[in-house]
């Protein structure tokens, strides 16, 4: 088990430990939290993880790197932020997912767009945000959103 | 503010949840089949589903555990009662903070964010908390960590929090030069 899981759960023991000195009640009410959410994740994450396995048996390294990797280009970076914007997944997942694209041969550029659009761009909820926040604040903020995400792609491939 | 009831939000997540089993269930169908007619495939396959729901499991009880301390210890209520009244620079990094910590769906904050802005929270500020709640979510960070490593993570995360801080500014102004005044029209709301 890698150092980062121990922290990790440690973390989280820790919390549960100090939140249960302090307040019984809202402990077990973030239990109940937890256990809610697990359920909710949960199959979102198997189906996460059968897409994983499929695209490692059936995906050739080559076709991926072709698509996603260095060798793509902007064409690569534009494809991956435009699934990001629009694809309706949560972050949580898109972390797992990433990794395996970066695993299959996707360039550190691609996979960062494709994280930043998925999380920074809503096309699905745009018109929840343009009702609750104007016209003007919701379009902006998306459009700005992906620019911003081409930039943040673009500096860390140089970077990493 | 319009949030959902607890009731109705119960409906609206018990209907996702037999949506996403529904999902699941024609992938697990969609993936024995291509299995079956492709027998070569399967080691590979199968280990890699095994790998990677092995390395998830190990993270995910203590990603829901933080999630449930936070959503109980960290109430909505005192994340819009703290970015209410503060602006400038320390306005915009409470509203980052704010933002990252985890209490719930994007969906969720869209009305928060109509609140603030109704008792005259700045836009600046709420762009950015709105960005933050959006890509800079705290547990969820365990998942970057674990699967894309510590310099993917650190470098996404500071360029992210970088442009958010630069586009909730940029907007800001945009709004206050439309609309000649700092936010908008603040409703007769009280508290």
């Amino acid at each position: 088990m890698s150092v980062t899981v121990i922290v990790i759960n440690a973390l989280a023991v820790a919390g549960l430990g100090v939140s249960l000195a302090r307040d019984r009640g809202k402990t077990l009410a973030a239990l109940q939290v937890a256990l809610r959410s697990a359920l909710r994740l949960g199959p979102i994450i198997l189906l996460v993880v059968l897409l994983i396995g499929l695209l490692f048996a059936f995906l050739p390294p080559d076709r991926l790197s072709a698509l996603l990797g260095e060798r793509s280009g902007v064409a690569g970076v534009l494809l991956a932020a435009a699934l990001g914007a629009v694809l309706h997944i949560p972050a949580l997942i898109s972390f797992p997912l990433a990794g395996s694209l970066r695993e299959m041969g996707a360039s550190v550029t691609t996979v960062a767009a494709f994280i930043t659009t998925l999380t920074m761009i809503g096309i699905v909820t745009l018109p929840v945000e343009i009702r609750e926040l104007g016209r003007t604040r919701a379009l902006l903020r998306n459009a700005l959103s992906l620019a911003g995400a081409l930039a943040i792609a673009a500096i860390m491939g140089l970077i990493l | 503010m319009k949030a959902a009831g607890p009731a109705q939000e119960r409906e609206r997540q018990r209907r996702a949840l037999r949506r996403d089993l529904a999902i699941l269930a024609a992938a697990a169908a969609a993936t024995v089949v291509l299995l079956v007619l492709y027998p070569e495939r399967r080691p590979l396959a199968v280990r890699t589903i095994w790998d990677y729901l092995a390395e998830m499991l190990q993270v995910l009880p203590a990603i829901v555990i933080l999630m449930g301390l936070f959503a109980v210890w960290v109430t909505r209520d005192q994340v819009t009662r703290h970015l209410g009244h503060v602006s400038g620079l320390r306005g915009a990094a409470v509203a980052l903070v704010l933002g990252a910590l985890p209490t719930g769906p994007l969906y969720v904050a869209f009305p928060i964010a109509r609140g603030l802005l109704d008792k005259g929270a700045s836009t600046a500020n709420v762009i950015i908390f709105l960005s933050a709640w959006a890509c800079l979510k705290l547990p969820q960070e365990i998942m970057e960590l674990r699967f894309l490593g510590l310099e993917f993570m650190l470098l996404r995360l500071g360029l992210t929090a970088g442009f958010v801080l630069l586009m909730g500014t940029l907007i800001g102004a945009v709004v206050r030069r439309q609309e000649g005044k700092p936010s908008r029209t603040p409703s007769m709301e009280e508290n």
